[in-house]
């Protein structure tokens, strides 16, 4: 990635969101920690673990947004990569516990003890190390989705297809991690986590520092997703969501593109899951349900598909909409809303909410600047196109 | 002669001496030991019960029933004996007669524990040739099951007078079961009970047969062989039910996955709020024996008639006003209709939600619905049944609709070619919205019928809705024989693993083999040719 590459992929919109990004990620943990409790600046670290999670969903919807807004690959399983890498980080967790857990043994995490098992599965090991597990948070996830995707994408499913078989793959992912000799605690998931590199967890400088942690991830996710759609690769991508078999016809291998971008992005989703787990605090079987992740593609589409800011903004607006409903009189009415949300986005703002905005500021730029500079500015855009539709 | 008997014999003797004075001269054999329970001598009691259940008296199973629920009670002045009813009446146990209150003197007869055992047999005995079919049959099987050498007599006894055949054949089966066991029975006789158990060839005659201990060297090996013909013929029938829970399960989804199939096929529309479309349809039922219920309780067992036309009505309304509402604004964006349709889905579960609460809802079965009859050794329940029956009559009909109708023809002409079709004067975007409410329509039929067998909840839709697309995609789309095959695929296949690998895992086994079939034939069992799968 060469600085020439970067500053090429920064438009206005992008500048300013990581301008926000960066701010967030430095102003808000130090008003919690510096700041004395109770004071009007202060951030609560209730509201800090909040808004972790919220940046979190963020990372997730850019991996979605990179695939769906950029390839035509509308994944409906993406919350089962995101899963995977909150189980990856959730599993160093709790060996992380050690002789504090109930049962007080070193080795066996709590459940295991509890089902009489003798020793670690093997497929346990090496998550008592951080690199480790740092590692398999990307692997796990980026593996499952290069053997997926080989599958799929070379025997040519796409679409509503793809979508679907998507789905049954974070849905027979769930049946499995429901069940007790899975060995990833069934239905109770991961849980009550003590130390993270020999933090406490539920301390509040570790909370902030994970907090700053996920904006840092959020920008740099972003860089790679703007880097990537920038580039030659980039336009090969769009190329494939806009007419496929022209695109094969021409001579790329259209498979192995959408393969790159797709282990890409899961692999991107498995470190948002690793990064939500320890904020959270909890992990389990309940992640993998089918709806979370349809629900995860709505962000990227109230946002506005395509953009990457989009999708982040999306996931930002719509979480923040679901805690501010479902917390109080109107939680009833909060799946009537999420429902007509869904319904009126895809009929009444295809583009999501930046997209319009987008093509709204286009246009009255137009109006405004003369002809002359227009047509420049048209100049310009060939070799800069526009990634919306 | 033992010593012990005779005391007993003696103390018998004496017995009778002393009631012969006690009572008056007409009373019979019956009535003396109906008095000796007054005798509150453990003895005493027990002659009485052999007495008594061996009399033939209509009043024998009451009294000894009574004695066993310690509603027997004997007034040791009087020496007079009253059965009070579970209903507070009391009778004279020795002529039947009511009588208007039992005296305070009068106690309840006690028993020991080997007493209990003989109330227990006698009681066994007494059902034996009880005058209903029902009560004597399931006496032979418990008697089966215990196979207790007391019950020999009885069983022979029965076994003698018994002209009921399956009632004689459960008897013949008791008695050989209770010979296995018995030590000094001849090995001919245990040849004979092998034989016979071999012939009932089930689970039970096989544990039998397994648990049954020493036997002389012959009886050793016909046992053996016996066993082996039994294993086999399990292996065969448990085959058969599993091929018949499959074509249950096959016969749900294809209920379930049919109507997805039309509006998939004809208008590639994904409907995501199909599930909900099961689910409205299973509240229909539920309102329709709600009414029922209420205003005209006669007409119960014609409820689910009742909600057949009902729901396609309220379902393929619904469905029409999405299509002409949601869907056809978005007609060639496959990708959105389906995250509009989930939306939809979610606000649908929620409105039902609300109207009707979050629980399960009663939906009854009528009494034609309910039960279930024996084929060999499965078991076959009368709603699964009717469901195979109703699933396939629903398919029939919907193939002849398609053949044979003008609408029919219009959906054909339109899943083939489209553009043509309008060309040719078709109004595809009518075809477009009734192929919606009849897609929707078939899933309201559906919901009445799934209202049988699982839970009415706002989240019955969402349980079908990935089974029914695995189905579309596995059968291929614009095919309804590639449903069908599907979805009996998928059924059958998903209870043969289930016995080996356990429900969740068979579950999970299907769910990749699709995937992995997709990769070789991404556009399913039975894909149209031609252009059309392009566009």
């Amino acid at each position: 990635m060469t600085p020439h590459m970067l500053t090429r992929s920064l438009d206005r919109s992008a500048t300013i969101f990581l301008a926000i990004v960066a701010a967030c990620g430095i102003l808000i943990p130090l008003s919690n920690l510096l700041l004395p409790a109770g004071s009007f600046l202060q951030v609560p670290t209730y509201l800090v673990a909040l808004w972790g999670k919220y940046v979190c969903y963020a990372i997730l919807a850019l991996a979605i947004d990179l695939i769906w807004g950029y390839c035509g690959i509308l994944s409906l399983g993406h919350g089962a990569f995101f899963a995977l890498g909150g189980y990856a980080m959730g599993m160093y967790l709790m060996r992380q516990i050690g002789t504090r857990g109930v049962y007080g043994n070193p080795i066996l995490p709590d459940f295991m003890v509890f089902l009489n098992w003798q020793k670690l599965p093997w497929y346990w090991y090496g998550f008592d190390m951080f690199w480790f597990a740092a590692l398999m948070v990307l692997v796990v996830p980026g593996l499952l989705a290069f053997c997926f995707g080989w599958l799929a994408f070379r025997s040519r499913v796409t679409g509503v297809y793809l979508s679907i078989i998507t789905q049954a793959m974070t849905y027979a992912l769930l049946l499995a991690f429901f069940r007790n000799d899975f060995g990833f605690g069934g239905n109770n998931g991961l849980t009550d986590f003590k130390d993270i590199l020999g933090f406490n967890v539920q301390a509040e400088g570790t909370r902030a520092a994970l907090f700053a942690l996920s904006c840092l991830a959020l920008i740099i996710g972003f860089l790679i997703c703007r880097a990537i759609v920038s580039s030659k690769l980039g336009k090969v991508l769009i190329a494939v969501r806009d007419a496929e078999s022209r695109t094969r016809f021409l001579g790329y291998r259209v498979e192995s593109y959408k393969l790159f971008v797709f282990t890409v992005s899961a692999c991107m989703a498995g470190v948002a899951g690793a990064l939500y787990v320890p904020q959270v605090g909890i992990i389990n079987p309940s992640e993998f349900a089918p709806g979370n992740s349809i629900e995860a593609v709505i962000w990227v589409a109230v946002g506005g598909r395509g953009t990457l800011v989009g999708a982040a903004l999306g996931a930002v607006v719509v979480n923040y909409a679901k805690t501010f409903f479902t917390s109080g009189v109107l939680a009833p009415y909060w799946l009537f809303m999420l429902g007509a949300l869904f319904i009126l986005v895809t009929l009444l703002l295809p583009k999501g909410i930046v997209g319009t905005f987008n093509a709204w500021w286009d246009q009255s730029k137009e109006k405004r600047i003369p002809a002359t500079m227009a047509s420049a500015a048209a100049e310009d855009g060939v070799t800069e196109p526009k990634m919306a539709e | 002669m033992p010593a012990h008997l005779s005391a007993r014999l003696c103390s018998l003797a004496l017995s009778l001496f002393l009631i012969a004075f006690a009572l008056p001269a007409f009373a019979g054999p019956f009535e003396d030991a109906v008095a000796k329970f007054a005798n509150d001598d453990f003895s005493d009691t027990e002659e009485a019960i052999g007495v008594i259940a061996s009399s033939g008296s209509k009043l024998a199973f009451p009294i000894i029933n009574a004695l066993q629920d310690g509603r027997l009670m004997a007034d040791p002045d009087s020496k007079k004996v009253y059965v009070t009813g579970t209903d507070g009446k009391s009778i004279d146990a020795a002529t039947g007669e009511a009588v208007a209150s039992v005296p305070d003197s009068a106690s309840a007869v006690r028993l020991n524990n080997r007493l209990r055992r003989s109330v227990d047999a006698a009681l066994g005995s007494l059902t034996l040739q009880s005058p209903d079919v029902g009560a004597r049959l399931q006496a032979a099987q418990s008697v089966f099951k215990s196979h207790e050498e007391t019950a020999l007599e009885a069983v022979d006894a029965a076994l003698a007078k018994e002209a009921n055949r399956s009632v004689k054949a459960a008897l013949g089966e008791a008695r050989a079961a209770i010979l296995l066991f018995k030590s000094d029975a001849t090995e001919v006789e245990k040849l004979e009970a092998v034989a016979i158990l071999k012939a009932r060839g089930d689970q039970d005659a096989l544990a039998l047969l397994t648990g049954m201990g020493d036997q002389p060297a012959s009886v050793t090996k016909a046992a053996a062989s016996a066993i082996g013909s039994i294993q086999n013929s399990l292996a065969v029938w448990s085959m058969v039910q599993n091929a018949w829970y499959g074509l249950s399960l096959g016969s749900v989804l294809l209920l379930a996955a049919i109507g997805l199939a039309i509006t998939f096929g004809v208008m590639g529309v994904i409907n995501m709020a199909h599930g909900e479309m099961v689910m409205i349809g299973a509240y229909t039922t539920f309102v329709v024996q709600e009414v029922i219920r209420t205003r005209y309780p006669g007409l119960f067992d014609y409820s689910l008639l009742i909600a057949v036309p009902l729901a396609f009505l309220v379902a393929g309304a619904i469905g029409v006003l999405i299509e002409r509402s949601i869907i056809r604004f978005l007609y060639g964006r496959p990708l959105e209709t389906l995250l509009a349709t989930w939306g939809l889905s979610l606000v649908l579960q929620q409105a039902v939600r609300t109207m009707f609460g979050p629980t399960n809802r009663e939906v009854g079965n009528p009494s034609w619905m309910s039960g279930a009859f024996e084929l060999g050794q499965i078991t076959i329940t009368y709603n699964r049944l009717w469901i195979l029956l109703f699933t396939l009559a629903v398919f029939a009909i919907l193939l002849a609709m398609l053949r044979y109708t003008a609408l029919g023809l219009e959906m054909r002409a339109v899943t083939q070619n489209r553009r043509m079709a309008a060309s040719m004067g078709i109004a595809t975007s009518r075809v477009d919205a009734l192929t919606f409410g009849l897609g929707s329509g078939i899933a309201g039929i559906a919901g009445v019928a799934l209202s049988q067998i699982d839970n009415v909840s706002p989240n019955l839709g969402q349980s079908y809705i990935i089974d029914s697309f695995m189905v579309v995609v596995f059968g291929g789309v614009g095919n309804l024989w590639g449903t069908l095959v599907g979805a009996f695929t998928l059924g059958i296949a998903n209870k043969f693993l289930e016995p080996v690998a356990g429900a969740v895992l068979g579950k999970i086994a299907i769910l990749v083999l699709i995937i992995l079939f997709i990769q070789k034939r991404p556009r399913g069992l039975f894909a149209l040719k031609g252009r059309a799968v392009e566009a």
